[in-house]
């Protein structure tokens, strides 16, 4: 069964492409069980090559397989090559894992809507070149699932098409990535004609071998960041994300919290051994990730859409994995993406089903008291915030504390604490959005979001919930601290075959210590939302009030988006606009029409010699014969 | 296969056979549209059919001319020289497939004078196929010449409000530039005689023609003008919005699919390896112009507000990357920008076929007067889509593959203009979804038209053989580039062997990584 590893991404890629082509004519019973029967099997392969590795223990080479030679020309290559390897292998779990939950859950979310099988031929599309990209052995073919995963981004934050919102965000999305990955392929061209191959492993033992100098390790290294930075949303290109929250809310889930937009963070893994030789560029993204961490926090912080209040943290939470990468920790980083995957798909998938019961509504402003009429969407929520808050003994908490041991280890003490005072925030964010979306009386103004006629989703979306509630709570447990016995962070064991690994320890003491002050951090944050927005709801108004310029700075989310809007895109397009009134049609056009007249009148002059009288003609031929024999004689 | 088709002269068929159509609808009655559409459309599809027994029999082990005829014909050299090799051969078969494709989209846009408009396109795919397959420079001329006839009707007679305006102008551009290109052959062939004894037109003849550099330089830029103004590269560009909104989608979609690919091809086939010197010190100047019409033409293309001009921009954009790749003067290069010349002809011809499908709908190009299209025509948006992002150069299409390849070879001459080039990749995604955005998605822009009905069986098979191909080239280029390899080998190799300054762009940090590329290209 291993051996056939390479139908993981295929068998969504046949879904999709049937589901595109015949997706009309075929039944919504049949759509659903096509588009979550390969996912599912794409899970049991993945499942199965997992086991399989695990059996090999370290020194396996793990999974190959070239399917097709695809590009060659001269002394360039890409071949259509899968690999599996323990990197790839617990990123394809999460990938299908979850993804078959969101599909589950997406059967009854969607229901509804139209476009039924659109929308599901999308998804499968989405986790087909979400594993081209997982399991790609080569940087090409990873770029194919990068672009890929960006297409059905587009397509998928657009699928309301209608909507103007809608488009304009997945017009968005795509364009912003399409800067970062302009950067990224410069990057690739770099270490293409450098190290002369473009498999992973080739680049990864490119600085040892010395085939790359240090300087061009960094320059490589932060050009392949930067299209990290657009597919993971983090600073200076991570505005596409919050708008992408047009999109249905499963497809948050999935596509911008789980799994795409972490693809960053995965390529950074997978180039552990070419980022780890540069200190340069491990610092760049340590600090772009770290910034990036507090940055978005503070902006979830006064969000009034549940959605948004999302997707800022996840833009905060991708911010630890780059942190845990830049200081060198990236099994840590990994271990965050995966227990990321889990608490972040169940918020967002609770906060659809929140969405759901109350016809729409995503302003928490006019949400409250929900907590009797959800009884299952509740708990599962309060799994998830405690989960991401990094409450003791759920993931977050492992994974969260992982990192900032790693940072504090490596010395980085200013990213530490930017770290941990970004736990207090997330904290504090967290669980404003758990008081205001279920606690205290309903604010709701629409009839749909009173009480007689909110309801419980169906079984169909509340047990995708639940399944990811468990692995919310429990999924830590794969990443204990190492104070706990060197065998105790089973995944970092299990990733060590890959990535590069982490080599400080600390004294026991210090580590307890660390363990202490983040779980102070979390509960702070809590405590803080407890005292603003349950016991004392007119607080949060009231500071607002007596810092208005950070308040409106919040709100206004830094004004990132009009800075972009003010300093690139508009002078760009009156530029545009501009030159090509004036230069194009005016200078070259004009030039042209201009000596088109000009050739014209001058043929009018020459009229004048057109006279039709004989005699004139008689002349000028007497004139030009005389100069032809005077030219002739001399 | 090969061994089967011996006996015949297959290029002569291929190139010949829409004229002796053409010559054909000439006895046929006014009133007999439909017969004269289904004549014509026949014919080009057999042309088509013939073509790709070319593919098949073209070997392309040797790089040399395949398949090839020839017979004297006037004195001085002039002969009646055809055959292919691996840079022409696919032109060839674009040109083909793209003709019938550019009838039937024009089956019912096109009502008056129907049996002319036939007669000069299939006078336009003679012309097209001849200039790729001359092997003689004389009879190149001719046929480049002769293509300027059908296309200064087609736009002057089937085109839109401006189309006299819109077709003098094409037809001066290009007059000028091949003009000077014939007094140039003249030159040509007297140098030839005057070292050889003898004269000769024979292309494979010239390129032995000992020149002092003074007059290489000169006859380089009479060639290349003539050529430049037909890719086009900036800033000589300025006909072909023109040309593009004034012309019917039939002649929109010759015109960006194979016309445009003359230019680049002339610089492949003649510029380049007529006057090696000469076009190596002219490349930094004609890449810098390149790479501005790169971005100069993705600016102008985001800011349009005709349909048609915005594609016709897009067409200066790609071309500028085309024309970086040719003068990077590298095997990936070139044979990236011959994949290109492709891809281009592919993605740009669909969407304008898109634009006609719509147009035709509609009866309006403006971008502003569409909104919502992609809910009244599912299968439509899904099709143009793809077109778009096949332009657009999104991986797993067509595109990627001789984009990237372009940015390899450019990179591998020049890592400046490689990085600027790249822009592409931001600019295209930009003018394209946006256009994208503001015709497909959104509210419908009048719920009551009922004029934006899906495609029908006609557009699908316009549009449909164009997709599929997008996606074949995207994942099996090797079916492609294996044909080209010998030639391109072939092409730089004597590139280098004549032009020693070439020889100074090897890829950087590993000496002679090109030369065992060259030395083993089957790969």
């Amino acid at each position: 069964m291993v051996r056939y590893f390479w139908l993981i991404p295929l068998l969504p890629g046949a879904s999709a492409l049937l589901l595109l082509l015949l997706g009309p004519r075929l039944s919504r019973r049949w759509i659903s069980w096509q588009a979550c029967l390969t996912v599912f099997l794409s899970f049991a392969l993945s499942l199965a090559g997992f086991v399989h590795l695990v059996r090999a223990g370290h020194g396996s080479s793990g999974l190959a397989k070239t399917l097709l030679p695809w590009i060659a020309s001269g002394s360039f290559s890409a071949a259509i090559s899968f690999a599996f390897d323990e990197l790839a292998a617990v990123m394809a779990l999460v990938v299908t894992g979850v993804g078959l939950l969101i599909h589950v859950y997406s059967v009854g979310y969607m229901a509804a809507d139209r476009a039924y099988s659109r929308y599901f031929a999308y998804l499968n599309l989405f986790t087909f070149f979400m594993l081209v990209l997982v399991l790609a052995s080569d940087i090409v073919l990873m770029f194919v699932g990068w672009e890929g995963v960006g297409l059905c981004s587009y397509l998928l934050i657009g699928f309301w098409f209608e909507r103007p919102a809608a488009s304009k965000a997945g017009m968005k999305a795509f364009i912003v990535n399409r800067i970062g990955d302009a950067a990224f392929i410069v990057g690739v061209l770099f270490l293409l004609v450098n190290v002369g191959s473009s498999s992973f492993a080739a680049i990864n033992a490119a600085p040892a071998a010395g085939v790359l100098g240090p300087g061009l390790v960094t320059l490589v290294a932060i050009l392949l960041f930067v299209g990290a930075t657009g597919k993971s949303a983090q600073i200076p290109l991570y505005v596409w994300l919050p708008d992408a929250m047009e999109g249905p809310t499963p497809v948050s889930a999935l596509i911008h919290a789980a799994t795409m937009v972490t693809a960053g963070v995965y390529m950074v893994c997978r180039l552990s051994g070419l980022f780890a030789a540069s200190q340069a560029a491990s610092s760049v993204v340590a600090w772009v990730g770290g910034l990036t961490a507090v940055f978005a926090a503070t902006i979830a912080l006064v969000q009034h859409d549940i959605k948004r209040v999302l997707a800022y943290s996840t833009i905060s939470q991708i911010g630890y994995m780059f942190l845990g990468c830049g200081v060198g920790a990236y099994a840590a980083g990994m271990f965050h993406l995966v227990t990321h995957a889990f608490f972040k798909s169940l918020l967002f998938l609770a906060a659809g089903s929140v969405i759901h019961a109350l016809g729409g509504e995503q302003d928490m402003r006019r949400m409250g008291g929900l907590k009797k009429a959800l009884p299952t969407t509740f708990p599962v929520f309060l799994v998830g915030a405690l989960a991401i808050a990094g409450v003791p003994f759920l993931s977050g908490f492992f994974s969260k504390d992982a990192i900032l041991t790693s940072a504090f280890a490596g010395g980085h003490y200013v990213l530490y604490a930017l770290g941990l005072s970004g736990a207090v925030l997330t904290a504090l964010y967290m669980f404003r959005l758990i008081y205001m979306t279920f606690y205290g009386q309903t604010r709701a103004t629409h009839p749909a979001g009173t009480a007689p006629h909110v309801h419980e989703s169906p079984p169909v979306m509340t047990v995708p919930l639940v399944v990811l509630a468990v692995f919310s709570a429990l999924a830590g447990f794969a990443g204990l601290p190492v104070l706990l016995g060197e065998k105790a962070n089973w995944i970092g064991g299990f990733l060590e075959a890959v990535l590069e690994p982490a080599a400080h320890h600390l004294a026991l003491s210090t580590e307890v210590g660390l363990i202490l002050a983040a779980t102070a951090a979390a509960l702070a944050g809590i405590a803080m939302a407890f005292v603003f927005y349950r016991k004392r709801p007119d607080l949060p108004e009231r500071t607002a009030r007596s810092f208005p310029g950070i308040y409106r700075l919040l709100v206004g989310k830094y004004y990132v988006d009009e800075a972009y809007d003010a300093v690139v895109v508009r002078p760009l397009v009156r530029g545009a606009e501009t030159v090509y009134a004036r230069f194009d049609l005016g200078v070259i056009d004009g030039a042209l029409d201009g000596s088109a007249a000009a050739a014209a009148s001058a043929g009018k002059g020459l009229n004048v010699l057109q006279s039709g009288l004989v005699r004139d003609y008689a002349l000028a031929f007497l004139l030009g014969a005389i100069l032809f024999l005077g030219v002739l004689l001399l | 296969m090969s061994a089967m088709l011996s006996g015949l002269p297959l290029v002569s068929i291929v190139t010949f056979l829409p004229l002796a159509g053409a010559v054909l609808l000439v006895f046929f009655r006014r009133g007999s549209a439909r017969a004269v559409r289904a004549t014509a459309l026949g014919v080009s599809l057999l042309t088509f059919v013939l073509s790709l027994l070319l593919f098949f029999a073209y070997d392309g082990a040797s790089g040399l001319p395949e398949l090839v005829e020839r017979s004297s014909w006037l004195r001085g050299g002039i002969d009646y020289h055809v055959g292919v090799d691996g840079i022409s051969l696919f032109l060839v078969l674009l040109a083909a497939l793209m003709t019938p494709l550019a009838l039937l989209s024009s089956w019912r846009a096109v009502d008056d004078r129907i049996k002319e408009f036939s007669f000069f396109m299939l006078l336009l795919e003679t012309g097209m196929i001849g200039v790729f397959v001359s092997l003689n420079l004389f009879l190149f001329y001719v046929f480049w010449e002769a293509m300027l006839i059908p296309m200064y009707f087609l736009i002057g007679i089937w085109g839109g409000r401006r189309r006299i305006y819109a077709t003098t102008k094409f037809v001066l551009f290009t007059m000028f530039g091949s003009l000077l290109m014939l007094v140039a052959i003249f030159v040509l062939q007297a140098a030839y005689s005057r070292a050889m004894g003898s004269p000769s037109l024979t292309i494979a003849d010239l390129a032995a023609v000992p020149l002092s550099p003074a007059l290489q330089s000169w006859l380089f830029l009479a060639f290349g003008l003539a050529f430049a103004i037909k890719i086009p590269l900036f800033p000589l560009h300025t006909w072909l919005p023109d040309a593009h909104v004034e012309a019917p989608t039939a002649g929109s979609v010759l015109l960006a699919a194979v016309l445009l690919k003359m230019g680049a091809y002339g610089f492949l086939r003649l510029g380049l390896p007529l006057f090696p010197a000469a076009a190596a010190s002219f490349a930094p100047a004609l890449s810098i112009l390149a790479v501005v019409g790169i971005i100069y033409g993705g600016l102008m293309a985001l800011v349009q507000k005709d349909m048609k001009s915005l594609v016709a921009y897009s067409s200066v954009s790609h071309m500028g990357l085309i024309m970086l790749a040719v003068f990077s003067l590298n095997f990936e290069a070139t044979e990236g920008a011959i994949y290109q010349m492709l891809n281009h002809g592919l993605s740009t011809g669909a969407l304008f076929l898109c634009v006609g499908i719509l147009y035709e709908r509609t009866h309006t190009r403006l971008i502003a007067d569409y909104g919502g299209a992609a809910a009244r025509m599912p299968v439509f948006a899904g099709l143009f889509l793809v077109a778009m992002l096949s332009s657009a150069g999104l991986p797993g299409l067509n595109g990627f593959v001789g984009e990237f390849l372009c940015f390899f070879g450019i990179f591998a001459a020049n890592k400046t203009l490689a990085v600027l080039s790249v822009s592409t990749v931001v600019l295209s995604a930009a003018y394209l979804l946006w256009l994208y955005r503001r015709v497909m998605h959104g509210p419908l822009k009048d719920p009551a038209d009922r004029r934006l009905r899906d495609l029908d069986g006609r557009e699908l098979a316009c549009l449909v053989p164009l997709v599929v191909l997008m996606l074949f080239m995207g994942l099996f280029p090797g079916t492609f580039l294996r044909k080209m390899d010998s030639s391109v080998a072939r092409y730089v190799e004597s590139l280098r062997s004549k032009a020693p300054v070439v020889t100074a762009l090897e890829l950087p940090g590993r000496p002679g990584a090109e030369a065992t590329a060259l030395a083993e290209p089957e790969r």
